[in-house]
């Protein structure tokens, strides 16, 4: 659920920090069923040892203390027996205490596997899918969101998968046969002693739940203390510049004191958790000494070691019973998570592939687009009945102002979306009907800002082709003149770089992401602003680098620079979804259309300052 | 010990709590025992007695030892935590406030990741201490003596069998520590690659998509994902190894006990109800021992996180203030550079070198150059952000550290070359400065800066929210908020560090313009690429590694044959080119 954080004092509204944090949902069970089907690969080889391993171990629990009770005390301490009797009882036990032992530790790795396995699957999902999503899914997103989603909330279903179902069939186990054995040692006891089991049951669920609410409230609250730390770091530079740092230490100070308030009623909450459990135990106890040795007094029917038996299972339900408590918690806490979840893996990719999809591995790269209409959301068209032409190997210059539609041709090439309607052809092939990976391996963008990944220089190239030797790397990287600048760094290709590292400047990060883009030998190549905010000595390299790169492969340029645009073989003028006027920079200039004002007008204005 | 000590003012101040904790504590340990006493007498003197006149003081007496129990466990656990979230709270306070104030030369040095890291984790752990770890420790050894003495009590010899198993526990206990948090580590440190993994993948996906390397992507996602798995299954296994022999081993007290238990009791040199109360007692002893590990590791753990809180709240504050401060109020922005000479890292070479200049109040200096060529350090020393290695910084005459450094910066506004900009309103964002200004004057900074327009196209208009990052806002939309909010703190001296670089050349036209008006009474530095942006300057500096290279105006560098008509050359050869062609055709 998001909320925006409003601080509760009044004077503290300087920063709102919009939260992302799971909050409980109600029960679903499709949504449960949904979960579970991830257990299903593992329902046939893991599930059932660990199972076996559980049921092992809490039968062990719940024969020994009658062994001890009905047997020993009654039998032998008690009924006179011999001390050969008790040893063969103690050796019986010690065996029994031997298979608990390799039961747990069976048990425990089993269900570890079970949880990390149903975990790695049920996040490699979640991130494969996330993968195929379109750009417009990540625009409208905040990377933290999504990170949260694939980290954090698969995270809190790691416990659920772990522990949580072997746990719920092994505390059913135990309380069932408990109260079943009490029942049969003494019906009267039994449902003496049972009066603490809804108790208990009350105090699990209802009180836990409360005081996870106000926990919660301390993990928002310290959450946006969390993300005001981050930001205030991040932003320390202008705080000083502007002298802020009174205003924004009065600022949190009051944060600090919200989540302090608040930190302090959960914990007093939790506090009184274990004193509401003990004195209920207290009762049990109480009614079973009075009630019990009543019995023994006055009813032949209950022995000493029957009361000793009743002494040992009034000990045993409290932690059953707190654990059903916990895990219906878990549930609610699961359902908000896994809701978050599943609404990444319902979210459709825009494209899908046909069953007989062609393979497109060798292409020339000649596009043509018919009659093509596009519109991102059924109100806004981006592109109105559009039709053009990209010959193999010529470079085609997208110019036009923001909104104009020259994103989206590019976007349509790489088949990012498809047409709404008309159609788009690489080679004569209409892209719908293409494999999407075989089309993608031959089309490269490269974009204005490039990431760069944490790794060396090398790796960060090597990016473009994953296969490529170190030589094709350093040959790329030689070619669009990057060589130079990589060389004089510390440790040459070696050089460990990443994306908030200042190592590179954001020319060299453009020469790099050029490199890149080469060694992927592309067919079609799209620059997509790419020379936009670099020094001018740097952009002159650039050039040179570029017309090497866009060396015999179809390239579309979407650029504002008229120098790089100006040398192309066809400018296509676009506004507002249509093709307004193209040719090649002569026949525009001639024409005195569009594209003339345009290229005038950016010189004019700047003359005129 | 010693970092305990630097901290002390932190959690002293609550040290009542503490022991007020410890007092409930102590309680609640003495009444644990009595438990297993309960049952002995009810199984010795009421039942075996036939004694049932006992049972109304028997049950009695425990409820009332059980009430106070619950009282004092409430207490014990309420004051242990308020102790350590009120240590909390003061810690984080300092660290705050300590932090706003550390020098750029300490964050250049910095990981953001870092820092977050010591203000989570290392103030968590450091709480968990003050509120639970130092009172588990008196609560293991209050409960080890307490039902040691009831056992011994009731039976020496079968006290020594009982515990014959224990030194076994406890070494096992030792071993299975020093085992299991390396491997923790490991999985923490396998998560956090996998973290990253993760994240690079979802900030670069512009990247990732462009090269269309999805698949590549996963593949590499998925040897994170299993490398997570298999060192979690690692710990796990060495978690099945361990605790249930840890439980095995309490185990065998209890068949111990059975043993010669049943004997001593066959002797009668012991009681039915004793036996019993054993049981109870054996697991009081081997709870807390298991225990004991996790508790030792958490100390050393928390004193390695109070040494990382003491490196931020003891390092050093590089820009000392003076303490006879000369006024501020009326600066009129006389801004004077003589043999200034900056080095960021000692052994490193200089950023500046011998750096001259004279900014008349009013005056407009340009700054060009190469990325990398001093432009942005000259700016930074105007305000104080660092110290200059040699020579003098002068703001009216006076050195700009005998300002007091908030009365200084007042009067200097900066638009920083990455826009930051705060998760609040873009009302706030522009008064983050001037929080007093009123609702008009703030309009009339956007206005100023060519931001209203498309602010007011927003839904919200001023009160739009901004997140992490500025959000929704395109980079030169960010750069105008930013120029706006210099703007309103109405400087005499304001910084244009590349200022408009984001945006399209009708934008920059539209803001150089106002900037024209805005800079009027100003001295201005303005520092960018385009010649465009700082053609007009009184005079042109000209970097290259750290030296001026040639200044002068504009026209006078023309044509000299310079770097700056070098720069010239280039960007304006463009403009012939295309436009000296079409001067043909038309």
């Amino acid at each position: 659920m998001a909320e925006t954080m409003k601080a509760k004092s009044p004077h503290l509204k300087r920063f709102r920090y919009t939260q992302d944090i799971a909050v409980d949902k109600p029960f679903n069970w499709q949504q449960l069923v949904r979960l579970l089907k991830y257990v299903k690969p593992y329902a046939k080889t893991v599930m059932p040892i660990a199972i076996i391993a559980m049921l092992v171990s809490t039968a062990v629990r719940l024969i020994v203390p009658i062994l001890i009770g009905n047997q020993i005390v009654d039998k032998v301490l008690e009924g006179g027996g011999t001390y050969q009797l008790l040893l063969s009882y103690v050796i019986g036990i010690a065996v029994l205490y031997l298979l608990s032992y390799i039961g747990n530790a069976v048990r425990i790795k089993y269900v570890n596997i079970l949880g990390q396995n149903v975990v790695y699957d049920l996040r490699h999902h979640l991130f494969s899918h996330v993968q195929r999503l379109s750009n417009r899914f990540f625009d409208n997103r905040s990377a933290g969101s999504i990170i949260v989603r694939i980290m954090n909330d698969i995270n809190s279903l790691q416990e659920l998968f772990t522990n949580g179902i072997i746990n719920l069939l092994m505390d059913i186990v135990t309380l069932v046969s408990i109260v079943i054995i009490l029942l049969v040692i003494s019906p009267k006891l039994a449902l003496a002693v049972m009066v603490i089991i809804p108790i208990m049951f009350y105090i699990s669920t209802k009180l836990r739940k409360n005081i996870r609410k106000s926990w919660q409230d301390v993990r928002i609250q310290q959450s946006r203390v969390n993300s005001h730390l981050n930001e205030s770091i991040q932003g320390v530079r202008i705080t000083q510049s502007f002298s802020q740092e009174d205003n924004n230490t009065e600022y949190f100070h009051g944060v600090n004191d919200d989540t302090f308030n608040s930190w302090k009623t959960a914990t007093r909450k939790s506090a009184m958790f274990r004193p509401f459990v003990e004195m209920s135990n207290a009762i049990g106890t109480v009614i079973l000494i009075a009630y019990g040795s009543y019995l023994i007094i006055n009813d032949p029917g209950v022995s000493v070691g029957e009361f000793v038996t009743f002494t040992f299972f009034i000990g045993m339900f409290w932690e059953p019973i707190s654990r059903l408590g916990q895990m219906y918690n878990q549930l609610l806490m699961a359902m908000s998570a896994s809701e978050r979840i599943f609404e990444f893996l319902d979210e459709k990719p825009n494209v899908e592939e046909k069953e007989d999809a062609v393979e497109m591995d060798d292409i020339q790269g000649h596009i043509e687009f018919d009659q093509v209409q596009f519109a991102y959301d059924e109100d806004r068209i981006a592109l109105h009945e559009i039709s053009l032409e990209m010959k193999a190997g010529q470079t085609v210059a997208l110019v036009g102002h923001t909104g104009s539609g020259k994103s989206t041709i590019a976007n349509l090439i790489n088949r990012f979306y498809d047409p709404t309607k008309g159609s788009v052809k690489i080679d004569g092939v209409d892209l719908r009907d293409t494999k999407l990976d075989g089309l993608r391996q031959n089309i490269s963008v490269v974009l204005q800002d490039t990431f760069i990944f944490s790794g060396t220089i090398m790796e960060n190239i090597r990016f473009g082709r994953p296969d490529a030797t170190d030589e094709e790397v350093m040959e790329s990287a030689k070619v669009v003149g990057a060589d130079d600048f990589i060389q004089r760094l510390a440790d040459g290709y070696e050089t460990e770089v990443e994306e908030r590292g200042n190592i590179l400047s954001a020319g060299e990060r453009q020469l790099l992401s050029f490199a890149r883009a080469l060694l992927a030998n592309p067919r079609i190549i799209i620059l997509d602003e790419a020379t936009a905010s670099i020094d001018t000595e740097t952009e002159l390299k650039i050039q040179n680098a570029l017309k090497k790169l866009l060396n015999g492969r179809t390239a579309i340029i979407i650029a504002h620079r008229l120098s790089t645009i100006r040398d192309s073989d066809n400018i296509i003028v676009l506004e507002n979804g249509r093709i307004l006027e193209q040719g090649n920079h002569e026949e525009l200039m001639k024409h005195q259309g569009e594209y003339y004002g345009l290229v005038k007008s950016q010189f004019q204005m700047l003359d005129q300052l | 010990m010693e970092t305990f000590k630097k901290l002390k003012e932190f959690y002293w101040p609550y040290k009542r709590f503490f022991f007020l904790s410890l007092l409930s504590l102590f309680f609640v340990t003495i009444i644990t025992v009595a438990y297993p006493i309960v049952v002995q007498i009810a199984i010795d003197d009421v039942i075996k007695e036939k004694n049932y006149g006992l049972v109304p003081i028997l049950c009695l007496s425990f409820i009332g030892l059980m009430i106070v129990k619950s009282v004092a466990t409430f207490f014990h656990q309420f004051l242990g935590d308020y102790f350590g979230i009120s240590a909390v709270f003061s810690l984080r306070d300092a660290l705050y406030k300590k932090l706003q104030r550390l020098s750029f030369h300490y964050y250049d040095n910095a990981k953001t990741g870092d820092l977050m890291s010591r203000l989570t984790a290392d103030v968590e752990l450091f709480r968990f201490f003050l509120s639970f770890g130092f009172s588990e420790l008196i609560r293991i050894l209050l409960l080890v003596l307490s039902s040691l003495s009831v056992m011994l009590y009731f039976s020496v010899p079968l006290a020594l069998a009982t515990m014959a198993s224990m030194p076994f526990l406890i070494v096992l206990v030792m071993k299975f520590d020093k085992k299991v948090h390396p491997a923790f580590r490991q999985i923490r440190k396998s998560f956090g690659r996998l973290n990253t993994r993760v994240q690079e993948n979802i900030s670069g996906m512009n990247t990732v998509k462009s090269l269309s390397k999805e698949d590549f992507e996963i593949g590499r996602f998925s040897d994170k994902g299993d490398d997570y798995r298999q060192h979690y299954l690692n710990t796990a296994t060495i978690w099945s190894k361990y605790f249930p022999l840890m439980e095995f081993m309490g185990n065998v007290s209890v068949v111990v006990l059975l043993a010669f238990g049943g004997y001593l009791y066959m002797n009668g040199s012991i009681s039915l109800g004793a036996i019993i109360a054993y049981f109870n007692l054996i697991w009081y002893l081997v709870g807390p021992l298991m225990n004991f590990g996790f508790v030792v590791n958490m100390f050393s753990q928390s004193k390695a996180s109070g040494e990382r809180l003491l490196e931020i709240l003891e390092s050093d504050d590089e820009i000392k203030e003076t303490t006879s401060p000369v006024k501020a109020e009326d600066v009129k922005g006389h801004v004077a550079f003589k043999d200034v000479t900056l080095t960021y890292v000692e052994d490193d070479d200089e950023a500046l070198k011998d750096v001259t200049f004279d900014a008349p109040p009013g005056k407009t200096i340009g700054l060009i150059g190469a990325t990398g060529s001093g432009k942005t350090s000259i700016t930074q020393l105007i305000t104080r952000f660092y110290e200059p290695e040699q020579g003098e910084v002068l703001l009216d005459g006076h050195s700009v550290s005998e300002y007091s450094l908030k009365e200084m910066r007042k009067h200097i506004g900066f638009v920083l070359q990455e826009p930051f900009l705060f998760s609040t309103s873009i009302k706030d964002n522009i008064a983050y400065g001037n929080p007093e200004a009123s609702m008009d004057e703030i309009i009339d900074a956007a206005k100023r800066a060519q931001a209203h327009d498309f602010i007011m196209e927003m839904p919200k208009g001023y009160d739009t929210l901004l997140g992490e990052r500025g959000m929704g806002l395109s980079g030169g939309q960010k750069q105008r908020i930013s120029i706006a909010r210099a703007i309103l703190v109405n400087p005499k001296v304001l910084v244009l560090d590349d200022a408009t670089s984001a945006v399209d050349m009708e934008t920059e036209f539209k803001i150089q313009k106002a900037l024209k008006e805005v800079m009027k009474g100003r001295t201005t530095f303005i520092i960018a690429h385009r010649i465009s942006s700082l053609k007009h300057a009184d005079e042109i500096l000209v970097l290259e590694d750290g030296k001026i290279v040639e200044r002068g105006q504009h026209e006078e560098l023309l044509d000299n044959g310079g770097p700056y008509q070098r720069i010239y050359d280039i960007q304006y050869q463009d403009k012939e080119a295309i436009l000296g062609k079409n001067k043909q055709h038309a």
